[in-house]
């Protein structure tokens, strides 16, 4: 399932975030570059360097991340006109409008429905016989005792057809689109995490790249193998040195001089079903000569097979997900035919990201299902044990676990559903919803899974209850794939070039230099961007939510209003500086998951109102119930990115933390003494 | 050999399913109720697969009377390994009505249509419990029955079944055409895979009414009333002999 990412998926996609981070910086930037190159804004320029941190990005001696700033911000000063020209893109995604303080709902509402009855009808035939197998063939608790995958299972897998879900049938696949493949991902996800990983980094990020970027070629190569189990794919970026850095890998890849191989070398750590794919899809630097001639390091994505000469190196021990294989990789001179280029060379970057964006949501899928299986245990134990004279679900200590897990599950399920229909539906933006989806979905199932241990007691802690398993394999949830903490940065710093894009086109649609961004900041942001057309005020979702949730909806739009209102206050306060600001980035990152989360609920509730489910009241009690905690959340959350009282006391964090990290641990004395 | 097999599969309520009685107390309830195919009949289709594996077997078409959503049960053994269905489509209300002696009449005209040599049922349906259609295919057909089978191999021109009765097995020699109905321990039978299921999409359904075959599904049953068994009553602890004793003369039973 797209459960996966390989464990290497832990810095390989904090990798991609990273690099979008300086992604989104440059642009942050540039809103302010245009501005300062703008001749008529020079009264204004003292104002905001003024205002500007202290310590530029790129000279900062702090220890905060130092992105390659200078460069790229050197030109955009070089060549403020080409910056300017570039238009800022339409976006139909609701997180990426959120930063504009608008509430753009076609992608939204109503809440997707994709399937028509043949889908559903094949995938309800689909769902009973995966069920089957992993209830009766499958041992999950075996597995993970045993830090193995026992043949029968993978053989039975393979004749079930998990290993090529959604290959086109021509080349063997099952063909199915991408909420079918959550739908299934969801059982995997509630029987046997480890499992997940094992078929999601085999077909989520194996060869999804070859599904994506490869040319006819190439699928028809390994595509069929692949989706037979015949083969095994594995996904290869990390490096012992190239953590979230993707730009620095050192892996690298020469052309023969017949021109007719790549001589790859280097190494790749935790690469899940790393010691024992067929096929990998690799990135490594190639010489690439740009317009100017001038030749550069890019990176590049390689179908390599085993049989080219990769090693691998003996599995790794780890605290969850044992039964999946996490191993090294070796390339010392493998010989690669050029043909296995995968997307174009230097063009590894795109390859990866794009692998990744497709994935995220299959990963949200499987947490669903693993809350559905961890909350119907709960439920259980509530509903048997007895203390005090009592069953243990009389009491509010238990309900109120109950319903938060019950809430975090739906939003989880919603927004998986959500992203999955989007694509299905041919939309293409979706990569905000898609990073949220796995922070949300990682930490709920994480909650939940927490919780009914806790609703179990001391049997939650024992082995055989089942959940101590399930927790250890969560954890690498919230790491893999992008760390929560990247993916964070990576959708406050993207919402953030977002709507710095459109501030710079607004800026031109004024034909006044005047009316640059620091002018309309210091001549009074309301007035300014009333005029120059930024929605102030809370945007309405009129008849799109039911009436019974209108009291909710009014909450979201007040939430997107203050959101809106809130990132314009902080770039004009912070321009390009607000890349370092991570403090206030997380908050802001917060307040959009939020977001995103009641309005994706309050869609999906509407839908089963209008279609009179059975348990559309129980569904309008949930998510009024959940969006009135997350819009006093969000207030919250955007209140601390502003009042100085706040920042200050974040100031006060970074301090402690960097004196710890001079002391090595624990600064203050011990109370004894000594 | 190269027979024809006809196997039955009917759609009933699944297994794991705790029944609801409904409120006119005619049937339970199966409105949004999950329902599979009966087990017994999953077995009778592995059967089939098997025999048809071990070329005994040239042919297997299921046949289902019931609801459009039965469908779906033919669609599972087509992906489990048949080769055709036939779909007696009877409107869900009527279903509920229909006993086995219709069934059987269905199963033994269309046995005689598609020159069928061996037809495979299970021995009961998990829902109704009758245990009635087999034996009654073979005696409208005037075939031999060999009913619970445990094990079914080829031998001298016919088949060896062995059968589960009381106290131990009994092995019965059939010459066919026959009925054969399945026991719980003929085989394990395989879950559709999901490439089976896709290629079970492109296998022919036929569909029919009893009517096309000239049968009378008439109701000749009526349902009285159907009711949950009555909950036991709640137990209570009693310290001593004595108090046992008063209780039970209190609750007049002694």
């Amino acid at each position: 399932m797209q459960v996966a990412s390989s464990l290497s998926g832990v810095l390989k996609s904090q990798q991609v975030a990273v690099s979008l981070y300086k992604t989104a910086f440059r642009s942050a930037t540039s809103a302010t570059t245009a501005s300062k190159t703008a001749p008529a804004a020079a009264p204004q320029r003292k104002e905001q360097e003024k205002s500007q941190p202290k310590s530029s990005p790129a000279s900062s001696g702090d220890g905060k991340p130092k992105v390659a700033a200078t460069p790229v911000a050197a030109k955009a000063v070089r060549d403020p006109k080409a910056r300017m020209e570039k238009k800022a893109q339409d976006s139909k995604s609701f997180v990426a409008n959120l930063f504009r303080g608008r509430a753009v709902t076609d992608q939204i509402f109503p809440f997707p429905s994709v399937l028509d009855d043949e889908q559903k009808d094949t995938l309800r035939s689909f769902v009973e016989p995966t069920n089957k197998f992993f209830e009766e063939v499958n041992d999950a608790a075996k597995n993970d005792e045993t830090s193995k995958i026992p043949d029968h299972v993978t053989k039975g897998m393979a004749e079930l057809g998990a290993f090529g879900l959604m290959v086109p049938q021509e080349y063997n696949g099952l063909g199915v689109n991408n909420t079918q493949y959550a739908r299934l991902a969801e059982i995997v996800g509630g029987h046997d995490l480890a499992i997940g990983i094992f078929m999601g980094s085999h077909q989520s990020i194996g060869f999804k790249g070859i599904m994506l970027s490869g040319t006819d070629k190439q699928k028809e190569q390994y595509l069929p193998k692949l989706a037979t189990g015949e083969h095994f794919a594995a996904f290869a970026l990390t490096e012992p040195q190239s953590g979230s850095d993707a730009a620095s890998i050192r892996s690298k890849a020469v052309l023969s001089p017949d021109g007719k191989h790549y001589i790859l070398n280097g190494q790749k750590i935790w690469i899940s079903n790393g010691g024992f794919a067929d096929v990998f899809t690799v990135f490594a630097q190639t010489d690439v000569k740009d317009d100017d001639g001038n030749v550069k390091e890019k990176m590049t994505a390689f179908i390599v097979e085993r049989k080219h000469g990769v090693k691998s190196g003996p599995p790794e021990n780890k605290m969850g997900i044992k039964s999946s294989n996490t191993a090294e990789l070796y390339f010392d001179d493998v010989k690669i035919p050029v043909e296995n280029v995968l997307g174009g060379v230097g063009n590894g970057f795109k390859v990866a990201m794009n692998v990744l964006n497709n994935g995220r949501f299959g990963m949200a899928a499987a947490m669903a299902g693993t809350m559905r299986n961890v909350i119907k245990q709960s439920v259980a134990q509530a509903n048997t044990r007895q203390q005090f004279g009592h069953l243990i679900n009389n009491y509010g200590a238990i309900q109120e676990k109950l319903a938060r897990m019950s809430m975090v599950h739906y939003v989880t399920e919603s927004m998986a559903y959500h992203i999955s229909g989007t694509m299905d539906d041919g939309g293409k933006d979706y990569q905000l919803e898609a990073a949220i989806s796995k922070v949300y979905g990682s930490e709920a199932a994480w909650f939940t899974t927490d919780e009914a241990i806790q609703i179990f007691g001391g049997m939650g802690f024992m082995k055989a209850t089942g959940l101590e398993r399930v927790l250890r394999d969560l954890r690498i949830f919230r790491i893999f794939e992008g760390s929560n903490d990247v993916m964070r940065l990576f959708v406050a710093l993207t919402g953030m070039q977002y709507a710095g894009g459109h501030l710079r086109e607004l800026q031109k649609a004024l034909k006044n230099p005047v009316g640059n961004l620091g002018l309309v900041v210091n001549e009074g942001l309301t007035r300014g961007f009333r005029k120059i057309g930024i929605r102030r005020g809370d945007p309405s979702f009129g008849d799109l939510v039911n009436p019974a949730l209108k009291d909710s909806a009014d909450l979201v739009s007040h939430s997107v209003g203050q959101f809106g209102e809130t990132v314009e206050a902080l770039l004009a306060k912070y321009r390009q500086g607000i890349v370092d600001e991570q403090f206030i980035l997380k908050r802001v990152a917060d307040a959009a998951i939020d977001i995103y989360a009641m309005t994706v609920s309050l869609s999906r509730a509407t839908r089963s109102i209008k279609e009179a489910k059975n348990t559309a009241g129980y569904e309008t009690k949930l998510v009024s119930t959940f969006c009135h905690e997350a819009a006093q959340r969000v207030s919250q959350n955007l209140g601390l990115t502003r009042s100085s009282r706040d920042v200050a006391n974040f100031k006060a964090m970074s301090e402690l933390a960097q004196e710890m990290c001079q002391q090595g641990g624990v600064v203050q004395e011990h109370p004894l003494g000594f | 050999m190269s027979l024809r097999v006809l196997v039955g599969v009917k759609r009933v309520v699944d297994y794991a399913v705790k029944v609801r009685v409904r409120p006119d107390h005619k049937w339970v309830v199966t409105d949004g109720v999950k329902h599979s195919m009966n087990p017994f009949d999953e077995i009778a289709v592995e059967e089939a697969v098997r025999l048809k594996e071990k070329k005994i077997v040239s042919e297997i078409v299921a046949v289902s009377c019931g609801p459009p959503q039965s469908q779906e049960t033919l669609r599972t053994a087509l992906a489990m390994g048949a080769d055709k269905a036939i779909h007696v489509e009877v409107p869900a209300k009527d279903a509920e009505l229909l006993s086995p002696i219709h069934v059987a009449g269905i199963i033994a005209k269309i046995a005689k249509d598609e020159k069928i040599d061996l037809v495979i049922l299970g021995k009961q349906a998990i829902d109704d419990d009758s245990n009635q259609t087999g034996q009654m295919v073979a005696g409208l057909l005037n075939w031999p029955q060999a009913t619970f089978a445990s094990e079914i191999v080829q031998a001298d021109g016919g088949l060896k079944v062995t059968r589960e009765i009381d106290g131990g097995l009994e092995v019965i020699q059939v010459k066919l055409p026959a009925v054969i109905t399945t026991d719980l321990r003929l085989n394990q039978p395989r879950y559709a895979t999901l490439p089976n299921i896709m290629k079970a999409k492109k296998k022919p359904i036929d569909k029919k009414s009893p009517a096309d075959l000239g049968v009378d599904t008439k109701p000749r049953l009526e349902v009285v009333s159907v009711d949950e068994p009555p909950v036991r009553q709640a137990g209570a602890k009693v310290a001593n002999v004595e108090e046992l004793v008063q209780k039970l003369k209190e609750a007049g039973r002694i």
